[in-house]
């Protein structure tokens, strides 16, 4: 166990004075549900993103992990401002836009964008290559005749596309090179902020790599600030600075990338680095996994106190009873916080422990997952 | 995408394969333009038999109504010239199809081949103009319904709803009785009238279509990824959702143009659409079914002949531009 002093120090060290990006102050999301009975109907809420709070720093790579339905794509899309927020703020760049119209974020535009997850959703069939890289410039009155073509041909030089492809349409493309499309259009204006909504999930391995190198080149050209969204842990310990993890709707855990695969404090992220493949067999054969019982319960009306108390091996009264702060836990730096009452030690085999909270309090009510 | 390189490799002298390999090479070069989803669809469009010669019969149809004059000159009938010698008999009927008047004559004993020619200007006009309204119409109304949503499209919805249980016939009946005695303002009988009301009734059932499309494309990414560009709701609506529709709204369109010729002709056998003398086919169809049991067949078979050749010929063209748009069948058209 290190002692405070030194980690704090260490802490300072390892970070500097930077410049903070981004700024998400208790970000809360709820989208209504109407239940399907058509009397006495009752208003419910899928709590998507609850209270969620983080910075990005410029330059750096923020890694957002959670499984399927954490919310991590609808505040990915609330940071963009694709859906209105229910409450908390958004600051970029020093400048709260959590409120602005959609005339006011028009500036804002050119400086966060966005590559999706599906590089077949997200390219329109019905236009050329050529118009759908061109857009940012046509929205943005910026160019247009050749002066747009020979941008957007350099656009598609940088991100390796064949600038001759120009006058394809994407069914044309593989599905690593309308991601590459996907990058093109996100660069027009080289954003201060990019938002990577699960960018490589639905890509082939080795084409996963490429995509991966492609945005770390950028980022390297361009100073490019990045938020990586992902559930392959893998994919973001590769690429992030700082990682946070999501579950159901809340930040767990966040530190940097090194120390969260070291010693995770959270027993969620525990179990789900657990469940990262090993490449070596006889490594992958002594591990403990850690198993996780039952499924991700209803965010419309999520377990109280801890979130995760109905699935945690770790659980005890208290964390039925009372939500736990995310601070830093067990000397920790200010870098690494958790949302744990009882947070994993160093070499500790949470795969051994047993909850003691009651029975019916581990019931989960397995409900809607919301969209990922 | 198929490139045509030759399936057998020429087998022959080492500047032979040269050539055949620069010859794949041009191949391959000019296939760098992908071919836009409109190239493929008049592809197949062309290899369809039934709707090659129904698109002959339209353009026999359009030619028709062009040189309706030229037809005029060629008998040396005018299309409202009274033949009340040589087109009717002593007891004023009109006479049957001879060297003269090769479609016969009618009632007033003009000559019914320059009639049908003339008659095919009227048809054809309000197909299409009527048609063009109807698909204008809905589409706009139809995107915005979708793409809006919440109060906008509960208000559009429902109006589109009412609309389409409105009984057409009755209400435009009854409107044309109305204006015949009472012009409202600039609403009177007449061909712009006709294109109102069919336009009006018309428009409905292309919003729904429009609306319902607009409902799933909304929900795609490229249309989030628009939204992330700072694009304004017109730019998505009319460049990135509008294009996704074009294929069903052509297919529809193509099929309402013989719909559309069918209602004029419907209101003008009625006696409310266009008003006499003017030459129509639903007209001369309503006149004829008065006296064509005492002896004058050809008056009521020569403009119901135009009118069932044309609805034909524009159906099966619809059907086979249906098909070449859509192979699968996914449109649910």
């Amino acid at each position: 166990m290190r002692s405070d002093e030194i980690v704090a120090a260490q802490a300072d060290t390892e970070t500097g004075p930077v410049e903070v990006l981004l700024k998400v102050q208790n970000l809360v999301k709820y989208f209504p549900v109407s239940s399907a009975k058509l009397i006495n109907r009752q208003r419910d809420y899928v709590h998507a993103v609850d209270d969620v709070s983080l910075e990005v720093r410029a330059g750096e790579t923020l890694g957002l992990v959670g499984e399927t339905g954490c919310g991590k794509s609808t505040l990915a899309r609330c940071i963009a401002r694709l859906h209105d927020v229910t409450s908390g703020s958004i600051i970029f760049d020093g400048i709260d836009i959590t409120r602005y119209s959609a005339h006011r974020m028009r500036p804002f535009r050119r400086e966060i964008q966005m590559i999706f997850q599906d590089p077949y959703g997200s390219l329109n069939p019905r236009r050329r290559v050529g118009s759908i890289i061109g857009d940012p410039f046509a929205i943005h009155r910026t160019a247009s005749g050749a002066e747009r073509k020979r941008r957007v041909q350099e656009l598609m030089e940088m991100v390796g596309l064949n600038p001759e492809h120009y006058n394809r349409f994407p069914a044309e493309f593989s599905g690593g090179q309308r991601q590459r499309i996907g990058v093109a259009r996100a660069l027009a204006f080289t954003p201060k902020l990019i938002i990577c909504d699960e960018p490589v999930s639905a890509l082939d391995v080795s084409i996963q790599a490429q995509i991966l190198n492609l945005l770390s080149d950028l980022q390297k050209e361009f100073g490019l600030t990045y938020i990586f969204i992902a559930h392959d842990l893998s994919v973001v310990r590769h690429v992030s600075d700082r990682v946070a993890v999501m579950y159901l709707g809340k930040i767990v855990e966040e530190a940097r990338s090194e120390q969260m695969w070291t010693s995770p404090r959270h027993p969620y992220t525990d179990a789900l680095l657990s469940a990262v493949p090993l490449p070596d067999p006889e490594h992958a054969g002594q591990r403990e996994r850690i198993l996780l019982a039952g499924d991700v319960p209803s965010p419309i009306n999520p377990p109280s106190g801890c979130r995760f108390h109905p699935r945690c091996p770790k659980a005890r009264q208290a964390c039925v009873e009372t939500e736990p702060d995310l601070v830093s836990r067990l000397g920790d730096g200010a870098e690494h916080v958790a949302a744990c009452h009882f947070p994993v030690e160093d070499g500790e085999d949470i795969s051994l422990s047993r909850p003691t909270i009651a029975a019916e309090e581990r019931v989960v009510e397995s409900g809607l997952i919301a969209g990922s | 995408m198929s490139i045509n390189i030759p399936t057998s490799p020429p087998v022959g002298t080492g500047t032979a394969l040269a050539e055949s390999s620069a010859e794949i090479e041009g191949l391959v070069e000019k296939k760098i333009e992908g071919k836009s989803p409109w190239v493929l669809a008049w592809r197949r469009l062309r290899r369809d038999r039934a709707a090659m010669i129904a698109l002959g019969g339209i353009i026999f149809i359009v030619a028709l109504a062009v040189f309706a004059p030229v037809v005029a000159a060629i008998t040396g009938h005018g299309n409202l010239q009274q033949f009340r010698t040589t087109g009717l008999d002593a007891t004023g009927t009109p006479v049957g199809p001879n060297g003269t008047f090769w479609f016969g004559t009618d009632d007033q004993g003009r000559d019914l081949l320059v009639r049908v020619a003339y008659g095919a200007r009227v048809s054809l006009f309000v197909g299409v103009v009527a048609t063009a309204v109807t698909v204008v119409g809905g589409t706009v109304i139809g995107l915005a319904a979708g793409y809006f949503g919440k109060i906008v499209d509960t208000i559009l919805a429902r109006f589109m709803d009412w609309l389409l249980a409105v009984p057409f016939l009755l209400f435009a009946l009854s409107l044309f009785s109305v204006v015949q005695t009472h012009p409202i303002g600039p609403i009177k009988p007449g061909l712009p009238i006709v294109i109102i009301v069919l336009g009006f009734f018309g428009w409905a059932s292309v919003g729904r279509l429009v609306r319902g499309q607009v409902l799933s494309i909304r929900e795609k990414e490229y249309i989030e990824a628009a939204r992330a560009l700072g694009a304004g709701p017109w730019r998505i609506m009319f460049i990135d959702i509008l294009p996704n529709l074009l294929a069903p709204l052509i297919v529809y369109s193509t099929l309402l143009i013989p719909v559309t010729i069918v209602g004029e002709a419907t209101l003008s056998f009625l006696g409310v659409g266009v008003e006499p003398p003017t030459a129509d086919w639903g007209q001369m169809i309503g006149s004829s079914s008065a006296i064509f049991l005492y002896g004058p067949w050809w008056y009521l078979v020569f403009p119901s002949a135009a009118l069932l050749f044309t609805t034909l010929a524009f159906n099966l063209f619809g059907d086979g531009v249906r098909d070449a748009f859509d192979p699968r069948g996914a449109l649910g058209l």
